[in-house]
């Protein structure tokens, strides 16, 4: 099941063809509308008439989070406010807010995108759609809605009510399709425990899950506890919001909606495309935007492209799931290192816990990374030899994932540092 | 079906077209709009063979036709039906439209063309009346009936038409946008120039904006009628006027 068919099975020559028409047109409105982007095109003598292919986007700057917070509120916009009918921001929880604004034909896009993704995802017109997104000003909810209405399906907007209340209308209402975190599925089939609510008494089918990474292993256990198929969506308010890339039911990568937005995947050093397959970080070009185009936003995320023929028939290339940020990114002895790597190796391990801590220091020059794992309470209070033996497994499990020799010492969950709630997953203590 | 990258094309030292890249699928009625001496004619002049472009790509069912000759072009399927008619006044409507079939009787399939005149005629009834009547005491909307019908003879897989509602009565303009919009049940695909962006969105499936020689945007008929730009720009709406606080 397709929303846009034609578009979403084009084959690749049409689509470069569409690409660089609104490649071409984009960067002509960023120069003429928007004084960031026509002083930074001056400075570097970049001429907006002389981009003649897809891969002169890389002589073009790269916008950055930050560009976005020092031109607060509305110094992005493209077009004059009265042309604009939306306003949202982005959390701001790591800095100041970020704004963004939609013209008609701006939600009107977003509509039909997020519609592919809801399309993708197993959602039809005869679903009932619970979406458990905080409405307000925070993308997810409103972009999900529009695409469910433009469905055609049910759409309630309980918005990020308790868990207790979204079991409760889950329930009664008959809900198929759950819209929300990954974390915040984990929490309600918690609760659905503790309210002693069976699975059986539910209508549920599908998940569609996003605004944050999860795993595999997470998956699995979402789909085994609620009885679900369930898949991964993308996006970022700085871009659109949700409907950027979504699974579709084979569940092996999102297909990004290509044809609005141009992605690269860069190594977040040197900044020079990746091959594909090889994780980097995710840059985004929108291709239709009006109000708040963007030209090489580094997201942060980091993720790879899989470009092997996908059995759904959707032509559009996939990105893998989001693995982390390039925030979270280490550098340990020249090697890079990300935390999901880690939790990825401790998930697959019998006998220990999600919960670990890298420390990382250097001594003599040399940097030493120890990784603080929680065992199983089983484990942690029996013999000292079967202890040992896992330790172990890890250490050599860890130090081949990663390519570097690592340490591993087993810890009490409470030794572990908790900061407001959430778990610190890397200690720093060399001085660089 | 057509595909344009990066074309430019001018008249001696003026460079009219910049960098224009553009495309057209089958069975879509594209539009191109934009104000006088944007580069509307221009560009079909130079997809047609009747101008030389000086850089790009031109490709008619993916293969490059930049650089051959209006006739080799017409042959592969694609036809013009030019800025003011052009239409062979000394000769009948029905000469007119046999002329427009040469490129079948090269190809050898002349035998079609009284059965494709035919097919004009039920497009263009008021032609059929006017059958043995010299293409020279046709009216205005008459001639661009019969323009349009005789690049049709040529079975083209694409119509190219150059500004068709000029100079005609609003009333013959509607009758012509009518019979475009028509062609395309008939599965035809047709490339519009229009000024009347208003009268060419209305039937278009996509549209370009072009401005100084470059396309400024680009997007379904009915996003370009709902973009502020265009309506201010191309479809005379004063919003200035309209967002004024009294």
């Amino acid at each position: 099941m397709y929303w846009e068919a034609v578009k979403e099975c084009m084959d690749r020559e049409s689509l470069e063809q569409l690409q660089l028409e609104r490649l071409q047109s984009t960067l002509l409105r960023v120069y003429m509308n928007v004084p960031f982007y026509r002083k930074k095109f001056d400075d570097l003598r970049i001429d907006p008439d002389a981009f003649r292919s897809l891969d002169d986007l890389r002589r073009l700057p790269f916008t950055t989070k930050e560009d976005l917070r020092t031109s607060y509120p509305y110094g992005m916009f493209a077009v004059p406010l009265r042309e604009v009918v939306r306003i949202q921001a982005s959390s701001g929880t790591t800095g100041m807010p970020t704004v963004v604004g939609y013209t008609r034909n701006d939600i009107k896009n977003w509509s039909h995108l997020t519609a592919r993704i809801l399309t993708a995802g197993g959602v039809t017109q005869n679903d009932i759609v619970q979406i458990a997104f905080d409405y307000g000003l925070f993308t997810g909810a409103f972009g999900l809605h529009y695409g469910a209405e433009r469905l055609g399906a049910s759409v309630i907007p309980v918005s990020s009510a308790h868990t207790r209340r979204q079991v409760r209308i889950m329930q009664d209402f008959k809900t198929t399709a759950l819209l929300c975190t990954p974390s915040h599925a984990v929490s309600i089939a918690d609760t659905m425990v503790e309210m002693g609510v069976s699975i059986a008494s539910l209508s549920l089918k599908y998940g569609l899950f996003g605004a944050e990474p999860w795993s595999e292993a997470m998956r699995r256990e979402l789909e085994d506890r609620l009885k679900i198929v369930a898949t991964d969506n993308y996006g970022l308010s700085e871009v659109m919001g949700p409907g950027v890339a979504g699974e579709c039911l084979e569940r092996k990568g999102l297909h990004i909606n290509e044809d609005h937005f141009l992605v690269e995947v860069v190594d977040p050093e040197s900044l020079e495309p990746v091959a594909p397959g090889q994780t980097g970080e995710l840059v985004i070009t929108t291709l239709t935007k009006e109000a708040f185009p963007v030209v090489r936003f580094r997201t942060r995320d980091l993720t790879s492209l899989l470009t092997d023929p996908c059995p759904c028939g959707r032509t559009l290339v996939r990105m893998a799931k989001v693995t982390g940020r390039t925030d979270d990114m280490l550098k340990v002895r020249g090697t890079n290192v990300f935390p999901s790597q880690i939790e990825a190796v401790l998930f697959e391990i019998e006998g220990t816990e999600p919960h670990y801590q890298i420390v990382v220091d250097r001594k003599g020059g040399v940097d030493e990374m120890t990784v603080m794992v929680v065992l199983s309470e089983s484990l942690f209070f029996d013999e000292m030899k079967k202890q040992r033996e896992l330790i172990e497994r890890i250490r050599s499990r860890l130090s081949a994932e990663l390519g570097i020799v690592v340490e591993v010492r087993p810890v009490e969950k409470k030794t572990l540092e908790q900061s407001e709630g959430k778990a610190r997953r890397v200690i720093d203590k060399r001085k660089l | 079906m057509l595909q344009i990258r990066n074309l430019a094309a001018g008249y001696g030292q003026l460079k009219v077209l910049r960098r224009v890249t553009m495309h057209v699928s089958a069975g879509e009625i594209v539009t191109i709009i934009g104000t006088n001496g944007a580069g509307k004619s221009t560009l079909l002049k130079t997809i047609s063979g009747l101008l030389r472009a000086t850089d790009g790509q031109i490709l008619f069912d993916k293969r490059d036709i930049r650089g051959m000759t209006t006739e080799e072009i017409v042959y592969l399927g694609c036809s013009l039906v030019p800025e003011g008619r052009q239409v062979f006044a000394p000769m009948t409507v029905r000469e007119n439209l046999l002329l427009g079939a040469y490129p079948q009787y090269r190809r050898k399939a002349g035998n079609t063309a009284h059965r494709d005149i035919d097919r004009v005629f039920s497009l263009f009834p008021r032609l059929k009346e006017r059958e043995r009547q010299l293409a020279g005491t046709l009216s205005g909307g008459e001639q661009q009936m019969l323009a349009i019908g005789r690049a049709l003879m040529a079975r083209p897989r694409l119509v190219m038409m150059d500004e068709p509602s000029m100079g005609l009565a609003p009333l013959i303009v509607r009758d012509i946008f009518s019979i475009i919009s028509a062609l395309r049940e008939e599965k035809n695909t047709v490339l519009l120039v229009e000024q009347n962006a208003k009268a060419a969105l209305a039937i278009a499936d996509r549209g370009y904006v072009i401005e100084t020689g470059r396309i400024r945007m680009e997007g379904t008929a009915e996003d370009l009628l709902a973009n502020r730009d265009v309506q201010r720009a191309y479809l005379g709406r004063d919003l200035d006027s309209e967002t004024k606080v009294i």
